[in-house]
């Protein structure tokens, strides 16, 4: 590789908003008042809040700096493993931010609100239509609380027929938002480990399954990217002694319109709206995790639920098994409305396709790179593979080392040290929004860091040299935290 | 991380699957966890012990260890009270990275059954046991 | 699909380079009765501009700009400088992931460090968080956390704490043992706390300021009427900009702070998203939910920012984590923080008095009028009214004529029957407002 796609560019140092405030500047169009002064009682009234003043211009300049800084999917690939880094088309952010939606008060009477409840209302059926499931919630803000929205489905379920349980079957490849949901409600989960294909076993299920456990939380396909092909078996296991199966959709990316999650007896699922169905990830968030039942959990769904009569849309408060509410409203409707336009100009086939072509990427990345990089387990994956430093230990080049030096060449880094049970794990997952030539790039830019490990690995300890900092001292921010200014 | 014989295992102190390591030489007990325990968490960067006076159970957790992306419990290797806590690891946790015998001991306790001590391994021992988990 | 840039020749190059002979090999595993048995029946792909015009159809069945609307309540109306959208829109920031990689995202990282620093200032605290999803769940948050700290086993909550957020709490709870002991109100609007030297085994208080009637608690008599090494001060709230002008919970007592920001620039959205407050004393810090970015340096010794104290978060703490959020509101968050930055500690202070006066200035018409305004306790920009029993027919009507006069208050307080809670912010102007008593009292 001769040429990287990272090269240099003027990037400023921007001091932190504080150090450039002056009394006596303001960045807002102020109103005039035009009605009459009406003090509060001085004991009521601080003195100063301490927000820096700022001109607008300061403002504009301040924060286009600081996105300099950052690397998002419009800069380039971003293949972090699990998080499905797809393209987030720009007409999503134009639909969201009509008028009639942003300015949209969420308690604005039904008959003000059709347009969005009618929304909202398709976008729970066309996720329904894509996963197989019966029933949908859009009020999860984010996966882990789609997680938390199953766990309780789960706990009123078995409050319900009179039995609570407290256990929960957790595998150890699942993400730690799993078994940290699951213990929200109270929940003890009980681990289970994966065979040596990287996949659950009914056997391993069926030792541990009993009358005191509430289910199985299962992440499909899983986080070392492997459709878990025992699910049905799984489930029936689970089932006949009384428990429920949680489905993680964190992966869905790799089987819209594929894998029918009912049929594989998923009894709830979580979607993540920012990962599969494009809605951008925002520096964090936010994303939003609807939760698909099946028919018979329907009536723990959290309220309100929306309600479509002669094509009059309302909202109900009405269903008495219901968890509650788990937002103050209906939910992130922002999200939503960038899904729907999604899921809207992809249509059903596409959805497919994307799935098609995601797993075709992953796996493409997987043949090329076994060749210089330790595969643990080396077989068909979906939308992800797992790679691990074994290679590298002569050396003493870690995965981190390698994550770094990544950036150098304009990528940002995968998903690195998860799954924990492959030790110094590297999860990459590209997405099918990456083109071919892109990941040849990709893969030239890791054959060439493989072999700087072997032979310069000062270079890549040393990296990344190109971005506006250099590595982190890690230890001190934590040993003596510095939380604010 | 450094390989086994890098390890600093001193001859004079006993050892748990935990690795915790135990010095029975001396009137009160004294606890730590090793230069492989410490090694495999990395920079630490925060140690959290018991009160002194907590009464605790071979295999109770007497505290937890972070590092900057792991925690780790550590586990008592005897029974009994614990009479004294390394006070100095609160503002310099970095001292079980760099002293883990001397300045990063954890705590010291009486033991109230003596007889477990047998149970802990040497250092031959450990350095097998540590061969089995590579 | 303009999303894709495969074409049948790449497909096929690829498919030769992993030796396989179709795409549908790569699903081989998939057992047959795990898999779809027709495409998801969605609707045939639109083109951008059928999109626009379906999207445009549904948000014109929305209220227009031509309304007037008087709805507070947990969401409120307020001016966006036009900078925000502008600047959000740039995918550096939108399109990034959490801030894993510190290298290559110091622009989210500051930000968020100046996030955590302002929000700590307006909300006198020692240190926010990074964000959770909304104040609803924030509430259950701090909630969890007060418990973990306190180890008590009852809850006294306010009546006047936003009732959804009280819902979400209950949701939230409902699989623990904690219990809620409500807070009745009282005549002016505000807190009974009387009750409260009695409680046992109270692990925390929770207080709305200005709570859900728009009135100003006392925070600090309450914080005096607790012993706070056993028992938590939780105040909430739903309109930050208030602290630009009023003393912040964190000055008056408060061991955590939480609630919504979508009024510190972020679009109604029918509700979501919004941004989860929550800022502590210092000595809780290690029981936070939520990131926090710490300052540190890089090695060449210049300053830099990084996530910290991560051992309290699921993804390594995993059951025994403070929470189980990962994805939270960041992109909120910074809006938030450029809506401070812009109108800055003067500016949060005009805007904090022009919305009380406003909000005074109908208040003060209604009474004129002969309105009953039953709390009498100071209020920020929202308070109730009581109208006769008519006004229900006159409220359809006023809809009719793009006018939405406040949100009825008895679906909430089955007790106050023909109560309005009313909102007004810096977004009326003073015809707006008279035009608006006119109707309401004609």
């Amino acid at each position: 590789m001769t040429e990287t796609s990272a090269t240099r560019g003027l990037i400023f140092n921007e001091p932190l908003l504080w150090e450039i405030g002056k009394k006596g500047r303001i960045g807002f169009s102020m109103p005039e008042n035009d009605v009459p002064d009406s003090p509060l009682d001085k004991r009521l009234t601080r003195k100063d809040s301490g927000l820096p003043d700022l001109s607008e211009v300061n403002v504009i300049r301040h924060f286009t700096r600081l996105s300099q800084w950052n690397f998002g999917i419009d800069s380039g690939m971003y293949p972090l493993g699990s998080c499905t880094m797809k393209y987030n088309p720009k007409i999503n952010e134009r639909v969201a931010s009509l008028p009639g939606f942003a300015g949209a008060h969420p308690l604005l009477p039904d008959s003000l609100s059709q347009g969005i409840l009618r929304l909202m209302f398709e976008l729970e059926q066309h996720l329904a239509a894509i996963t197989g499931m019966d029933s949908v919630t859009l009020q999860p803000s984010a996966g882990a609380q789609g997680e938390l929205c199953g766990m309780l489905i789960f706990h009123a379920y078995h409050r319900k027929n009179g039995k609570p349980r407290s256990k929960i079957i957790v595998p150890n490849t699942a993400h730690g938002t799993n078994p940290s949901s699951a213990a929200l409600c109270g929940y003890r989960a009980i681990g289970v480990s994966v065979n040596e294909k990287g996949i659950l076993t009914p056997e391993a299920v069926a030792a541990i399954m009993d009358e005191d456990t509430a289910g199985i939380m299962v992440t499909n396909p899983n986080t070392l990217g492997f459709f878990e092909e025992n699910i049905q078996k799984i489930s029936e296991i689970v089932h006949s002694k009384g428990g429920l199966v949680y489905g993680d959709g964190a992966n869905m990316n790799a089987v819209m319109g594929i894998v029918d999650m009912a049929a594989c007896g998923m009894d709830v699922l979580h979607l993540n709206l920012h990962k599969t169905f494009s809605t951008p990830h925002g520096g964090g968030g936010p994303g939003a995790g609807p939760v698909c039942t099946k028919k018979h959990l329907e009536p723990f769904l959290p309220v309100p639920r929306i309600i479509e009569e002669k094509g009059v849309y309302s909202l109900s408060n009405d269903f008495p098994d219901s968890i509650g509410k788990l937002h103050a409203f209906y939910g992130n409707v922002g999200i939503m409305i960038r899904a729907l336009a999604y899921i809207r100009s992809m249509g059903g086939e596409n959805l497919k396709k994307a799935s098609r072509l995601a797993v075709l990427n992953a796996n493409y990345i997987k043949e090329k790179l076994k060749k210089v990089l330790h595969l643990p387990y080396d077989r068909i994956c979906m939308h992800e593979c797992v790679f691990s430093d074994k290679n590298q230990n002569p050396t003493k080049i870690t995965t981190l080392d390698m994550a770094k030096r990544l950036i150098d060449f304009g990528f940002y880094p995968p998903t690195i040290y998860f799954p924990l049970i492959v030790k110094g794990a590297m999860m990459i997952e590209p997405t099918e929004t990456e083109s071919k030539e892109e990941i040849d790039r990709f893969i030239a830019a890791m054959e060439q860091i493989v072999e700087e490990a072997a032979n310069q690995p000062d270079l890549l300890r040393n990296a990344p040299g190109k971005c506006k900092v250099r590595r982190l001292d890690e230890a001190q921010a934590a040993r003596k935290p510095c939380l604010g200014g | 991380m450094k390989d086994l014989s890098e390890l600093n295992l001193p001859q004079n102190v006993l050892y748990t699957k935990d690795h915790e390591w135990i010095d029975t030489t001396k009137d009160t007990i004294r606890i730590g966890i090793n230069d492989y325990a410490q090694d495999q968490l990395g920079e630490i960067v925060y140690v959290e012990l018991p009160q002194a006076g907590a009464c605790l159970n071979k295999g109770d957790v007497f505290g937890t260890v972070e590092s900057v992306k792991a925690v780790s419990e550590v586990f008592m290797p005897v029974s009994g009270e614990v009479i004294q806590i390394n006070a100095d690891l609160e503002n310099a946790p970095e001292l079980v990275n760099s002293s883990p015998y001397e300045k990063g001991w954890m705590i010291e306790i009486k033991a109230s059954s003596p007889d477990e001590i047998k149970t802990l391994m040497d250092r031959e021992a450990y350095l097998k046991f540590l061969e089995g988990i590579k | 699909m303009r999303y894709f840039s495969h074409t049948p020749e790449d497909i096929q190059s690829m498919l030769s380079a992993i030796h396989s002979g179709s795409m549908d090999d790569l699903f081989s595993m998939i057992p047959d009765n795990c898999r779809m048995k027709k495409t998801p029946d969605i609707p045939p792909p639109l083109s951008e501009w059928e999109l626009i015009q379906k999207m445009e159809e549904m948000s014109g069945e929305m209220p227009s700009s031509a309304y007037r609307s008087y709805l507070g309540a947990g969401r409120y109306e307020h001016y966006i400088p036009a900078i925000l959208p502008y600047l959000l829109g740039r995918s550096e920031f939108s399109t990034a992931y959490t801030p894993y990689q510190p290298e290559v995202s110091q622009g989210t990282l500051q930000a968020i460090y100046e996030y955590q620093t302002l929000t700590s200032r307006l909300l006198g605290m020692d240190v926010a968080n990074a964000s959770l999803y909304d104040g609803a769940s924030a509430l259950s948050e701090a909630l969890f956390m007060a418990m973990r700290i306190t180890k008590g086993k009852q809850i006294a909550m306010s009546r006047l704490v936003h009732p959804s957020f009280r819902k979400v709490v209950s949701t939230c709870l409902a699989p623990t043992s904690s219990k809620i002991i409500e807070l009745p109100y009282q005549k002016d609007g505000t807190t009974d706390i009387s009750t409260l030297k009695e409680m046992k085994d109270l692990g925390a208080v929770v207080v709305q300021s200005p709570n859900f009637f728009g009135c100003i608690e006392d925070l600090q008599k309450v914080s005096g009427t607790i012993d706070h090494q056993k028992t938590l001060l939780i105040a909430c709230f739903t309109e930050p900009i208030a602290f630009g002008l009023i003393h912040p919970p964190g000055d008056l007592g408060a061991d955590i702070v939480c609630g919504e920001g979508q009024s510190l620039g972020i679009p109604l959205s029918y509700g979501g998203p919004g941004l989860g407050m929550l800022a502590c004393k210092e000595a809780h810090v290690r029981n936070m939910p939520g990131r926090l970015v710490g300052k540190t340096t890089d090695l060449d010794g210049k300053p830099a920012f990084v996530l910290t104290l991560a051992t309290r978060e699921q993804h390594i703490r995993r059951e025994k984590a403070t929470s189980n959020i990962c994805t939270n509101s960041s992109l909120c968050a910074v809006t938030a923080l450029m809506f401070m930055a812009s109108v800055g500690g003067s500016g949060i202070r005009k805007l904090a008095q022009l919305n009380h006066d406003k909000s005074e200035y109908v208040k003060n018409g209604f009474k004129a009028k002969g309105v009953r305004i039953p709390f009498s306790a100071p209020a920020f920009n929202e308070f109730v009214v009581q109208f006769d029993k008519e006004f229900s027919e006159k409220y359809e009507k006023l809809l009719q004529e793009k006018i939405i006069p406040g949100l009825p208050l008895s679906g909430f307080y089955p007790e106050l029957k023909d109560h309005y809670l009313i909102c007004v912010t810096e977004t009326k102007g003073k015809a707006d407002l008279d035009h608006f008593m006119e109707k309401v009292t004609s």
